[in-house]
Order: C-alpha cells, then structure tokens, then sequence
C-alpha cells in the first residue's frame, strides 16, 4: 500500500480491499515512526484526518466516488486550511490557524480527498533546501545528512519516505521541481494560472504556483484534475474549459521533438547530472523522439532577474505580517515603530530579512528604473527565448538542479550557491510556462538525479505524456530510499 | 506689489458602490466596527484582491462627464507603508497608467468663467480609521471602511483665489451627484478635499506649494485657503521661504499646522500589483456607458445662465438632477422677467415644504405646472405672493385644487381696484383721526398702522403697493 499508485489506492479503496480509515492510519503510523528523524511535517491532526477519512468512506460506500475520495494527501503548510494550524514555516505566523480554505485545500476536500498533515518548507518558501523552516531543517530520505530541496521539502521528504501517497507544493523558483528531483519524485509546475493561488500565502505573486507531487506522472495528472481549474477569487486565475490531463498519457513518443537548450549543460552542472540527463535524452530517443538543439540565450540573467522580482514582490507581500491584526507580536514596545521593528525581528528568519531588505532596495525611489523595471524586460526576453524555441521542438529537456542534493549547512552561509540551484528551473517561473522534473537516474552519493521538462502554455497533458512513457520505460521513479523500506 | 494665489484641488470621491472595490464587503457607513471587513479586506494571509465592474463604471462615468481621455489600458499599482488601519501594508491605487486623464470643469465666479483642468482621475482603495479614545492607552481599529472604492480627482493648479476653489468644488460636488458615482455626503467623507496652495508674483514661476489634507466642507476649504495664502504671503514679505509640506487645518483656530515637511515623506516604492491584471476596457462597455449619461451638468449650466439666473440659484438649482429637471420645465416657455421668480419659489417654500417632510422634489407634492400656475397668479397681481405662500401652495400640497381654484373657493383673489381701495382708504381715514394727526406731525409709524387698518378692512386682499401708493396720496394732498 505505501508504494501504491493513486490509481491502485482509488481501486482498492473502491473494491473495499482497505478502508479510507485504515489508509489513513497506515500513512499516520508512517509518520510517528519516521517524521522524527525526518522533519517533513508541521502539524499532524489525527483525530481530524481520521474524521475525513471516515466520512469518505461513507461517500466511497454510495458508489461513484472521485478517483482521489479516501486518499490522505500531505499539503504544504503554504495553504491556508481551516482549522488548521499554517506556519507557512514562519515563527510569525506560528499561532495562525488557518480562518479558511485556500481554493487548492478546498478543491481536495470537495473530491473527498484526505488531508493528512501539514508539511515543513522553508520560511515563506524563501528557499532551495528547507533549512530555512522555522521548524527546523528537513532531511533527505535518500541520505538524511542531506536537504530534500526546497522550499517544498517536507511535500518532497514525506513522500519520498513513504509517508504519503501525494502531497502539493507551490513552486516560484523551482520549489517543486527542485526538491521533487534532489529527493527521487516527479513534480509538475502548471502553467502561471492554471492552479489558483487563492489561500496559498503570497511570495511572489506574479511567479507563485501552486501544483502536485507524487511519485509518477500518472499520479501528478490525477492530483492535477483535482487542483486545476478557474477560481474567480483570483485575478490572475485563467478561464478556460477544464481538461482531463490523464487523457494522452498512453500516446506514443515517435515524432516528439525534444529541445534540448546548450546553455543549461555548460559550467556549473556537475557531471553526475550531466550523465544522468544525458542517458534519459538517449532514452527518448529510443522512444521515437528527435532531439533537437536549442538556445535559451537570455537564460544567464534569469537568476539576477529573479532575485530583483522575487524580492521585490515579496517585500510588499509581507508587510502584512506588522502583528497588529494576527500572527506574532512582540511582547514589549515603547511605541507603533518599536512595535513593528521587534515583531519583525523576531517573526522573521535571516533569509527572509535579506529577502524583505533587497526587495525594499530595489524598489525604492531612484532604484526602480535601474533593478525592478530592468528586470522585468529581461523577464520578457526569457519569455520569448522560449516562443522562439517551441517553433522548433514540442518540449525543452535538460537537468532540473545543477547537482544532486547536497549536505545539511553546505551552502547557508552563501545564498548566491544557494540561489543558483534554482538557475535551470526559475526560467520557466519568470516566462509563466509550465516545468515539470522526473527521476532520471542516480548520480554522487547514490542521490536522485532530476529531468527537466519545460512545455509551451498549459501543455501540460502533453508533458505527462511525455513523462509517463518515459516511466513506462524506466524504473527510476520506483526506487525506494534504501533503509526505510517499509 | 501684488500676490497671486494658485491653487490645485485633489477630491477623494467615494464611490456608491454596494460593496468594495476589491472584496465583497458591504460599504454602507455607520455599521458597528469590523462588522464590515471581509478575509480580504482584513489581509489575511493568501486572501487576493478582485477588482469590482460597478467602480470601473463609475470611474468612467466621471472621464466622460468632464471630457477626458479614457484610458483602455490601467494599471493598479501598490503604494508601500505601514500604518495599522493599512492592513495589508500597502494600498491599491493607480499610479503612473491612471484611469482617467485630462478633462476640464467650467466654474463660474463673480469675475466670470474660469475652465479648470484636471490632470488625472484614478482609482484606488480607502484605509480603515484608528481610533484613539476610549482605549485606555492603546488604539482601536475599525477596518470597516478598508477597501471601500475612492475616485481621486487631481485638478491642475488653476484656481486663483478661495472663492475659485469652493467654486470649483462645488460643481465637482454636484457633477459627482448629478451622474450618480457618489452620494457627496461630506459629514459622512464621501466628498473630501485636500488644496495645494502656492503664492507668486504675477507672471513669476510657480510657488513652492503646502497642501492642506482632508477639507470635508466647503467653508473649511474656504477658511483654510484663506489663512493659508495670507500665512503664505506674510511669511514672504517678512523675507521667509516656504517649506515644501503638508499641512493639516484646525477649524477651531482657523489656522493650518505642519504635519510632515518634505524631509519625513514616504518612499512608497510604488510598482504594479502582480495580484491584478492590467485593468483593460473594451469599446463596446464605454459606448454602453456612454448611452446611459445623463444630460450634462455643465448643459444644464449653461441653459440655466442663458434664461437669466445668477449663480448662485444656478449653484443650487443644480445640486441633483431632479430639482434641475423640475426647474427647467417650470422655466419652460416662461417669460424671462418671471424666471428668477420661478426659481425662488423652488428654492423658498418648495424646498422648506419638501425639507419639513423629507422628501426628494421628485417626490413633491405640488408639480412644477401646478407651481407655475400659482407663480402667474402671483405675477399678475391676482394674489399677494404672502397669500400665495402661506395658503394657497400649503392647500395646493394637500390636495385641495389648483391655485385658481383654491383662490376662487377661499376668496383670496387680490383687491386691484384703484377706485376700491380709495373707498376703503378713505373710510379708514376718516375713523382714525388721531393716526391722521400724529403722521402728519411726524410720527411715521402711524402710516403703518393705517396700512394695517386698510388691509384688515379688506381682510389682507387688497394690493399692497397700491394701498401704499393711495395712502401716501391721501395724506400728503
């Protein structure tokens, strides 16, 4: 059962081989016994699951219930989920439960889905290695000596270590596909508008997307049906007709032109990824597919740009958390000013002050022309590197992290090494395309190795074709952490 | 040598919206606190704004009322600082793409007509109030008017005086009114001003500019402009300069105060708000808007100027649709020397009968035909204007009949006849010998008691002017 795909779990669920209740039990026993050591969850509420559980199984008993009815599913404590407890892995919001559900929390709940606990993640998602966590750093399963990738690593740990079939994760820079390939999982960045962002506490608004983790594209397709689709509460939400992104899963490859971009094989992408990649690319040829060679010519100032958007956004979004209406609140203050200085001092971690701090520079008066509005043409090149390029191919392929995952305290002390883990997969976060990373192998260490796929807007049946035949081809994405087999 | 004033108006128009602009929380004044502050408008985390169709409509309706350029693209922008009643820590406003630009308002003072343009209109969102009693030392704060849709309209610097600027906003006030954005309740801040005032020497650049905040009447916009020019020109004259500032006016005093100097202003670190798309009109939604405007109030205006009233009746003849639509029909093939006539009767007894009873002049009980046929009797001389007022519109109200018929069934009709009145005069002469006596040796005071004494021999019908006239005759000759 804890290896089972969303498709085995909704049919045994459905020929009453187990009980929504006793899978719930399953993946909670899963979790005392391993979320100690690991850290991939922020709040577990038993009582609460069980209670959801058990009310699936009465709609499971009516017949006719949705795929994902009785699956528990782990979500990223970035969505806002009433009565629960979300962190968003902050000290400030450490007291905050949650007064509503988020649209993707709600959307879940309505499929008669699970919610199976809340998952650790770096401050405000102001990471790539969920260190930044007020909670305390996530470990790898595959080596807890290492990051699981972030910010989503506690989505990434908890189902990497089998303590949950699926999670979400919301990605702004790569914060599912980064932690899905440092910890063996596929996980798929929809398109900027497909998924709402209503209840997902803002980072990055014009960059943040909420999307699916799990173990294969088939369960990243099903997850997306559930989370998919137009929400009025959010202006930025697309409205188009609604889709079943399972429905060219089977399709044949031969044809498939895959672009493959030289700038994201150059210096700085250790050798063991490159192998990796190389192998999976050979792979689809071997399917039928034709590689073809691309260029992503902007792509070097995606990172700089990034770090002026990102920031920027972040800054304003989090003016918010000034203790006055919820949240932590300095204990003592001589005035409004003390107030708001010591409560920010204390509710906040040092990566979310650099963050605050540098967004705060670059859009003050007489920076704004020279960072903010600089950045954002370069975010227009990068946008049309990559429509130049799907003139030529179906599909960009390349690595999703330039190395495998790395030590706990390896690259804290130089956010620049941290910020360039993200260098292959913020791209697609700056054009609004949608990414995805797949297990494509294992490189130093014996540590998951992640393929990159970037597709053209709202592509995303095509890519899950694309990544579902190449697991059908492969075994990589059924790899278990060796010493926590069950 | 002389000053020269300049003055630019900026109003925060609230618009009469149902609900907010970016939530769906009512808007209605006075509720209890934070009864009206939805998870949007408390910023609660992950809550997003979206912008409201009915704000957007009224915005436009305004551009197009004062002939301004519509612009089909507008970009909302985040104006960054913290203060407690700002919840999110920035306010959604329009910045650099607003959308309205240009247009222009005609005033009209005693020195003539002066054309006011504006540079911008744009739509933005209110904060909450802080309130600092009754706390025990800390503030409370009621987020209910968080969020709810202002129209700010900046007017260029081109008033000249105080009396330009009440002008000025004034007709702002009632073209707000007039196509229905707003309901400028100023005692409630849905109508508040803030003037930027500088002084110079005619011909001379601009002056450095004080802007005075938060003007929610017409006769502290007055006061404060005032003082402020006269402070302004004293402070020049004794050799000062002027300190570019804001500064807030205490009606107690009659005197304006520093808030912040330039030194203190925000960085507001404006940018785009990556939460709402660039807000884009289409054509066909602006034509629709076009065809459902009301007349034009400066239209209106003109033909108000044009049939012969001051500006004053004009100002107050123009406050809502309905008393114009009333006025201009009762003006309706009037004769021009009667108009003014016509135009007080709508702003004397109508306007106190329709205030003793609350109602809108829609909702007047006598029409505006009915009120010019009782004016023609009073302009013919039929009735006294004092039986006109005091009996004949009260029964006209209650329904009892037109004027002729109610001056037919109550005998009200006026005495005109020369040779009548000399009867009675003389008459009333003869029995007051003494008053005869006590005028002629100078006591003036006697000639109105034998007006009186005609006048209730007559029981109050004969003409005044002639029992004057005749008097005067009798008692000189």
């Amino acid at each position: 059962m804890l290896n089972a795909s969303l498709k085995e779990l909704s049919s045994a669920l459905a020929r009453k081989k187990i009980s929504s209740a006793e899978l719930t039990r399953l993946f909670l026993d899963r979790i005392s016994k391993l979320n100690g050591a690991l850290n991939a969850f922020i709040t577990i509420e038993e009582e609460k699951s069980l209670a959801q559980a058990r009310a699936a199984d009465q709609r499971i008993a009516k017949g006719g219930a949705q795929p994902l009815a009785g699956i528990p599913v782990a979500h990223k404590d970035i969505f806002v989920t009433k009565g629960w407890l979300t962190t968003c892995g902050s000290k400030m919001l450490s007291n905050f439960v949650g007064p509503y559900d988020a649209h993707v929390i709600g959307r879940f709940n309505d499929a008669g889905a699970v919610i199976l606990g809340k998952t650790n993640m770096d401050e405000f998602a102001m990471g790539s290695s969920s260190e930044t966590s007020f909670y305390g750093p996530v470990k790898n399963p595959w080596d807890e000596e290492c990051v699981p990738g972030g910010s989503s690593g506690g989505s990434a740990a908890a189902i990497a270590a089998r303590m949950a079939p699926a999670a979400t994760g919301t990605d702004t820079g790569g914060s599912i596909r980064q932690p899905a390939a440092l910890s063996g999982l596929s996980g798929l960045k929809p398109t900027y508008g497909l998924v709402s962002r209503y209840g997902m506490v803002a980072f990055a608004s014009s960059l943040d997307q909420g999307g699916p983790m799990a173990k294969s594209a088939e369960d990243l397709a099903i997850l997306l049906n559930c989370m998919a689709g137009f929400d009025a509460r959010d202006s930025t939400s697309i409205e188009r007709a609604a889709e079943d992104y399972t429905r060219d899963l089977d399709q044949p490859l031969a044809g498939l032109r895959i672009g493959v971009p030289k700038e994201h094989f150059g210096a700085g992408l250790s050798s063991d990824v490159g192998k990796a990649v190389e192998a999976a690319l050979a792979q689809f040829e071997k399917l039928g597919a034709k590689r073809v060679s691309i260029n992503l010519p902007n792509s070097a100032l995606s990172v700089p740009a990034y770090y002026v958007i990102a920031p920027a956004e972040a800054s304003s979004n989090l003016s918010r958390f000034d203790g006055v209406r919820y949240g932590h609140r300095a204990k003592e203050y001589r005035d409004l000013a003390d107030m708001y200085r010591k409560t920010r001092a204390e509710g906040f971690g040092a990566e979310v002050k650099r963050r605050i701090l540098i967004g705060t520079y670059v859009l003050s008066h007489g920076y704004y022309d020279a960072y903010y509005l600089k950045a954002q043409k370069i975010r227009r090149l990068i946008a049309d590197d990559f429509l130049a390029a799907f003139r030529q191919c179906d599909v960009i392929a390349g690595p999703t992290s330039p190395t495998v995952a790395f030590k706990i305290g390896a690259k804290t002390a130089d956010p620049v090494q941290m910020y360039l883990n993200d260098i292959y997969t913020i791209p697609a976060n700056l054009a609004g395309l949608p990414g995805m990373s797949i297990p494509c192998g294992f490189g130093t260490g014996n540590l998951p190795v992640g393929l990159h796929l970037v597709g053209n807007y709202f592509s995303e049946a095509k890519m899950l074709n694309v990544a579902h035949q190449y697991q059908r081809a492969t075994d990589w994405h059924r790899r278990v952490p060796a010493g926590i087999e069950s | 040598m002389n000053w020269e004033v300049v003055i630019g108006i900026e109003t925060h128009t609230q618009l009469s919206t149902v609900s907010k602009i970016f939530s769906g929380a009512a808007t209605a004044f006075g509720a209890e606190p934070n009864t009206q502050a939805s998870a949007v408008d408390l910023a609660l985390p992950g809550v997003l704004p979206v912008l409201n169709r009915g704000a957007v409509e009224r915005a436009i309706r305004f551009g197009l009322a004062v002939g301004a350029t519509i612009n089909r693209r507008s970009i909302f922008a985040r104006k960054n600082y913290f203060y407690p009643d700002l919840p999110k820590g920035y306010q959604i406003s329009q910045y650099e793409t607003p959308i309205v630009k240009g247009g222009e308002i005609r005033v009209l003072t005693k020195d003539g007509q002066r054309i006011v343009h504006l540079t911008r209109a744009h739509l933005e969102e209110d904060a909450g109030k802080s309130l600092h009693e009754d706390f025990q030392g800390m503030s409370g704060i009621d987020l209910n008017r968080a969020g709810t849709p202002l129209l700010e309209i900046v007017s260029e610097p081109d008033m000249r005086s105080a009396e330009e600027a009440v002008a000025y906003a004034k007709v702002l006030h009632a073209l707000v009114r007039w196509i229905d954005i707003c309901d400028g309740n100023m005692q409630e801040g849905s109508f508040r001003c803030d003037a930027n005032v500088s002084v110079r020497r005619p011909g001379a650049p601009l002056g450095t500019r004080r802007e005075i905040k938060n003007l929610n009447s017409f006769r502290f916009l007055q006061e404060a402009i005032e003082y402020e020019a006269k402070w302004q020109i004293e402070t020049l004259e004794d050799g000062g300069t002027i300190e570019q500032a804001t500064v807030l006016f205490d009606p107690d005093t009659g005197e304006t105060r520093v808030m912040r100097t330039k030194e203190d202003a925000h960085d507001y670190r404006y940018f785009p708000d990556p939460d709402l798309l660039p807000l884009v009109l289409t054509e066909k939604w602006i034509e629709q808007i076009k065809r459902s405007m009301p007349e034009s109030l400066q239209a209106t205006r003109d033909r108000m100027v044009e049939v012969g009233l001051s500006i004053e009746q004009v100002n107050q003849l123009t406050t809502s649709r309905g008393t114009s639509t009333f006025a201009l029909s009762l003006f309706a093939n009037a004769p021009r020397e009667e108009v003014p006539m016509l135009a007080n009767w709508i702003l004397g007894p109508l306007g106190a009968k329709l205030n003793e009873e609350n109602l809108d002049i829609e909702q007047s009980k006598v029409s505006s035909d009915q009120l010019k046929a009782l004016s023609k009797r009073v302009f013919d001389g039929t009735v006294s204007s004092t039986a006109a007022t005091t009996v004949i519109l009260p029964a006209m109200w209650n329904g009892e009949g037109s004027a002729d018929e109610i001056i037919e069934k109550r005998g009200l009709k006026q005495i005109s006849d020369s040779g009548a009145i000399e009867k009675i005069v003389d008459e009333v002469l003869a029995r007051n010998a003494k008053q005869v006596e006590d005028y002629k040796s100078g006591k003036d005071k006697a000639f109105n008691s034998l007006v009186g004494q005609v006048m209730k021999a007559t029981h109050g019908k004969a003409n005044p002017a002639q029992v004057n006239d005749i008097l005067k005759r009798r008692l000189v000759g």
